[in-house]
């Protein structure tokens, strides 16, 4: 483990010659880049950290001559924002990293999924996808990138249901097998990426694998961007090192009273002080797609589960049973338990529904509900009950 | 072949095989609820779960095709309580009013609930916390949001088998619900009250419109002349909801039961089945009259069969432009209460304001049909109430007959005599075998050439299906005909017949004469029919349609004596002046919401 504090770094919002890099990217073979971004150990940035190389390799061996690269910008977990700056600042390099994982796959087509309330950005992320088009075809490579736009439901987010909400249907999440590499959107194989990962992916092509590997810890390897917010005197978008505990997290960010971080987003987990010093944030401990919450002793914790549960009770698609209906019941659950209508010890029940959510839900969203119910019920049981 | 265990049990599968398929080959029953055979994997309820070695979730056995070397557990102690979980959560959003409920003891929830989940509930009762709508505005069908579990079998069938998709998912989370378009009534949309989602509504959500009461009201009225048909498609499933196999055909025992629940005159829509072959095969003739010796552009072919009224909403709605084609003809069942209100009132010298209709149907439809404002030619509702399959059933029960120990009755006089070609009218293709048998011999004077009258080109669980028969040694008034080829074409299933109507009316393909029924296998596979229903159900119904056919003495509709008789002394011949009054409709154009 390290421990000598935040190491800041520069690689998602530096500026490079992006001509340059995918010059180098299209000399390279299939098989060259696969490599590269599979002994990066790179994982996906969005939050569950499937190895990018790998979903890549998986997407390539597939036959079928039609693939898609798609870029998910849907960026919707509550308290995450750092898809919007990079998308703001460094567009290109978004584009750049579509096309190498186009040319990786075998894919000359990508669709980039913006999250509705990005809306605004289109002006300007239409105009760089223009002179990428233009980049593109003078360096005679064959890469076409086209934008669709989310209407405001966060299960759309959810890659499968991300693919059925391009395809023009209602966002629900599909049953896997078969997964999105064998097919995805309109039923061909997909590389769908984060936003980050595919800027990740490009400055991995820059500067190489062995460079990128140096950065972070065994299982979370590289940077990462952070988007903090909650109690902290600075709030905003910070690139980071990997393989940092919370503890460093909180010193660097805290207001010098935080009790909680909410790592990960409402589909996240909550790290209670006492846990601080040996909660690395990274794939061994708690993972995160970015969202980094801080919270003083000001802040009630029934407050911020109650929010968190009226989310998902809002934004599950509500397709399957335990989702739609067992958020509905972990809201109530600790309403009435709150309120002194239920006996404290139905938290116990509500906790083994949490558990069932884990497994028995059909996609992540109602998957994960149970990491920030358990962690804050389990970690805070006096605030949820008085 | 694909090795698997299942419950520690070696098992050996093909490729594609799901585990809830492979399970149920061992001899391992997995609970489902959202599953159905006859619609595509939902894998949303959750009920199904297994257990997979090495997987970190459960999965949904109904979604998840068999792979080598897999080992599950289906009833595993995680297994078990993530099942109950699954099936409280269920219970909780349900209004659970069973002892109320329509569907008490018939509802797969109710099973589900009983294995599972006896004794106190551990969730909260979430029941109150929506405003739920009922919609009762549909003649045919019940729509209970409060009982809804949200399967979506009902927008699956509707999409899938019936691409009407009148109904859909809308909104998400707490508030997803089943829904029309703008959420409007049922009785303003697309709907065509064919009732397939009735039939596979798990629960109580989605239910026929009953009209038991109203019926033993009428019975119990001595003042009241009450006369009951049955259409060909009861006799062959009515037996599933009294303790039969499917296929069982129940004809006699069903007549003795409407006799004892005291029905004045048991009588059977097999006999204007039949004078429906002679009004429909008359009017084609006239149409292919028109259309080639007299050169008359204006006339619409290919005709369209009209005895299906969920087919009629759904051109209604979807193929306005086509309505011409459409045979003027009514349904049998509406032919039958126009003449019952009038020649059989006048028969029987009894007031037709007295005489009640009932009918007996496979369908849901046909309560809208018999509500629809054209069908009062009588002077009165023609059809007063439409029962379906299965609430005859009901009405059986409440009467305390034993149905087994019934001995098999026949008919009623006047309008209960019928031929083998009324009969398969109740499955896909028969319709038109039944028209090809009397139109043939009408026009050539010898029978179809097929063996045993079985025109087998027409009969069949086939989508669509074509066949063509060459018109050779035509008697003198039909020589316009000779050297003919009358093409044929059938659907069921209303996704089968959008697939028809695009191919004829983009001018793909020609055909003198189409049938189309609106359910799956036709009115054998009908809304109305007893639950559950599939494929392999709805052939056995079908073979015993075709055995019903074959065991009758009488095959082809001209030779019904009852129909020969109306004519003579009532309607004088097939669309005459008196047929057109009482036997045909028209149809309107409806917005597609």
């Amino acid at each position: 483990m390290k421990n000598e504090g935040l190491t800041k770094v520069d690689l998602i919002f530096e500026n490079i010659d992006s001509g340059k890099v995918l010059s180098k990217a299209f000399r390279m073979s299939n098989d060259e880049i696969l490599k590269e971004i599979l002994d990066s150990g790179l994982r996906g940035r969005g939050g569950a950290g499937f190895p990018t190389g790998m979903k890549w390799k998986f997407t390539a061996t597939e036959k079928d001559p039609e693939k898609y690269i798609v870029c998910n910008a849907d960026e919707g977990e509550p308290g995450t924002f750092k898809d919007r700056e990079i998308l703001d600042k460094v567009a290109y390099k978004v584009y750049g990293g579509m096309a190498i994982a186009g040319k990786a796959i075998g894919s000359k087509k990508g669709f980039v999924y913006l999250r509705g309330e990005y809306r605004f950005l289109l002006p300007q992320l239409y105009m760089e996808l223009d002179k990428f088009h233009k980049l593109i075809k003078e360096i005679g490579y064959d890469f076409n990138i086209e934008f669709r736009m989310g209407s405001g439901a966060y299960i759309c987010g959810e890659e499968s249901a991300l693919f059925e909400s391009i395809e023009g249907f209602r966002g629900e999440p599909r049953n896997k097998p078969p997964y999105p590499t064998t097919s995805g959107v309109f039923s061909k194989p997909t590389s769908i990426n984060n936003v980050e990962t595919l800027v990740t992916a490009m400055m991995i092509i820059d500067k190489g694998a062995s460079e990128y590997f140096k950065l972070g810890t065994k299982d979370s390897r590289g940077s990462k961007v952070f988007s903090v917010s909650g109690d902290t005197p600075k709030p905003g978008i910070f690139e980071l090192e990997l393989g940092m505990t919370v503890k460093q997290f909180v010193d660097e960010f805290g207001d010098g009273d935080t009790k909680a971080v909410q790592v990960g987003g409402a589909s996240g987990f909550c790290v209670p002080r006492k846990k601080f010093d040996d909660t690395i944030i990274g794939f061994e401990g708690v993972p995160t797609g970015g969202s980094m919450k801080l919270f003083n002793s000001s802040r009630s914790m029934y407050n911020v589960l109650h929010n968190y549960l009226d989310f998902f009770t809002e934004e599950s698609c509500g397709q399957c049973t335990p989702c739609r209906v067992g958020c509905q019941q972990l809201l109530k659950g600790i309403e009435r338990v709150k309120k002194g209508e239920e006996k404290s010890v139905y938290l116990h029940e509500l906790v083994k529904l949490a558990d069932t959510m884990k497994i028995a839900s059909k996609c992540g969203l109602g998957q994960s509900v149970g990491n920030a119910f358990k962690s804050i019920v389990e970690n805070f049981r006096e605030e949820i009950i008085y | 072949m694909i090795n698997l265990l299942i419950n520690d049990q070696q098992v050996s599968v093909p490729e594609g095989t799901t585990v809830l398929a492979a399970a149920k080959q061992t001899g391992v029953n997995i609970p489902t609820l959202c599953n159905h055979a006859d619609l595509c994997v939902a894998g949303n309820c959750r009920v199904c779960l297994v257990e997979q070695k090495g997987a970190k979730t459960l999965i949904a056995s109904c979604a998840m095709p068999v792979s080598e070397g897999m080992e599950i557990q289906t009833n595993s102690l995680k297994v078990r309580n993530a099942r109950k979980h699954v099936i409280e959560l269920l219970l909780s959003e349900h209004r659970s009013d069973c002892t109320k409920c329509y569907k008490n003891q018939n509802c797969e929830l109710q099973r589900l609930a009983n294995e599972y989940s006896f004794g106190d509930h551990i969730f909260l009762d979430l029941t109150t916390d929506h405003q739920y709508k009922i919609d009762r505005s549909s003649p045919s069908f019940i729509k209970d949001d409060s009982k809804c579990i949200r399967c979506q079998r009902c927008v699956r069938t509707c999409s899938q088998l019936q691409h009407v998709s009148a109904i859909a998912v809308a909104n998400k989370g707490a508030h997803q619900k089943i829904s029309s378009f703008h959420d409007r009534m049922m009785s303003s949309v697309v709907c065509t009250n064919c009732g397939q989602c009735v039939n596979r509504c798990p629960t109580g959500a989605l239910v026929e419109k009953t009209y038991i009461d109203q019926v033993w009201d009428a019975i119990y009225d001595p003042s009241l002349h009450v006369v009951v048909q049955t259409a060909p498609a009861v006799r062959v499933a009515l037996g599933e909801d009294l303790g039969y196999d499917p296929g069982e055909r129940v004809t006699g025992k069903m007549v003795s039961a409407l006799k004892q629940l005291g029905f004045d005159s048991v009588l059977d829509t097999d006999f204007t089945a039949d004078l429906t072959i002679m009004e429909e095969g008359t009017e084609l003739l006239t149409r292919l009259k028109k259309a080639l010796v007299d050169g008359d552009k204006a006339v619409s072919l290919p005709m369209f069969t009209s005895c299906s009224p969920g087919w009629i909403k759904f051109i209604e709605h979807k193929y306005p432009q086509m309505l011409p084609n459409l045979s003027t003809c009514k349904s049998p069942q509406q032919m039958f209460g126009a003449l019952a209100k009038t020649f059989y009132a006048q028969k029987r010298k009894i007031d037709p304001a007295k005489v009640v209709s009932v009918s007996i149907m496979p369908c849901t439809a046909k309560k809208y049909e018999a509500d629809r404002p054209e069908m009062r030619s009588s002077g009165f509702k023609d059809v007063d109430y439409v029962l379906t399959t299965r609430e005859l059933a009901v009405m059986i029960k409440q009467a305390g007959i034993d149905f087994r120990s019934l001995g098999e009755d026949h008919y009623d006089s006047i309008m209960g005599d019928s031929t083998g070609a009324a009969v398969i009218f109740g499955a896909t293709g028969g319709v038109m075998e039944a028209a090809l048998r009397t139109a043939y011999e009408i026009v050539t004077g010898r029978e179809v050439p097929f063996k045993n009258l079985e025109i087998t080109p027409v009969r069949g669980m086939d989508g669509v299906k074509e066949a063509s028969v060459k018109i050779e040694g035509t008697t003198e008034d039909w020589n316009f005909l000779e050297g003919a080829e009358l093409k044929v074409a059938i659907a069921h299933g209303l996704v089968n017949a959008n697939k028809l109507m695009r191919a004829v009316t983009e001018g793909k393909a020609s055909y003198h004469f189409i049938e189309i029924m609106a359910c799956p296998g036709g009115c054998i596979g009908g809304g109305g029919q007893p639950i559950p229903t599939s494929m392999e159900i709805r052939k056995k119904r079908m073979a015993a349609i075709y055995s019903e056919d074959e065991h009758l003495p009488l095959r082809k509709s001209h030779e019904n004596p009852d129909v020969i008789s109306i004519y003579k002394e009532f309607l004088t011949s097939p669309n005459s002046h008196k047929s057109h009054e009482l036997l045909h409709t028209h149809y309107v154009e409806r917005e597609s919401y």
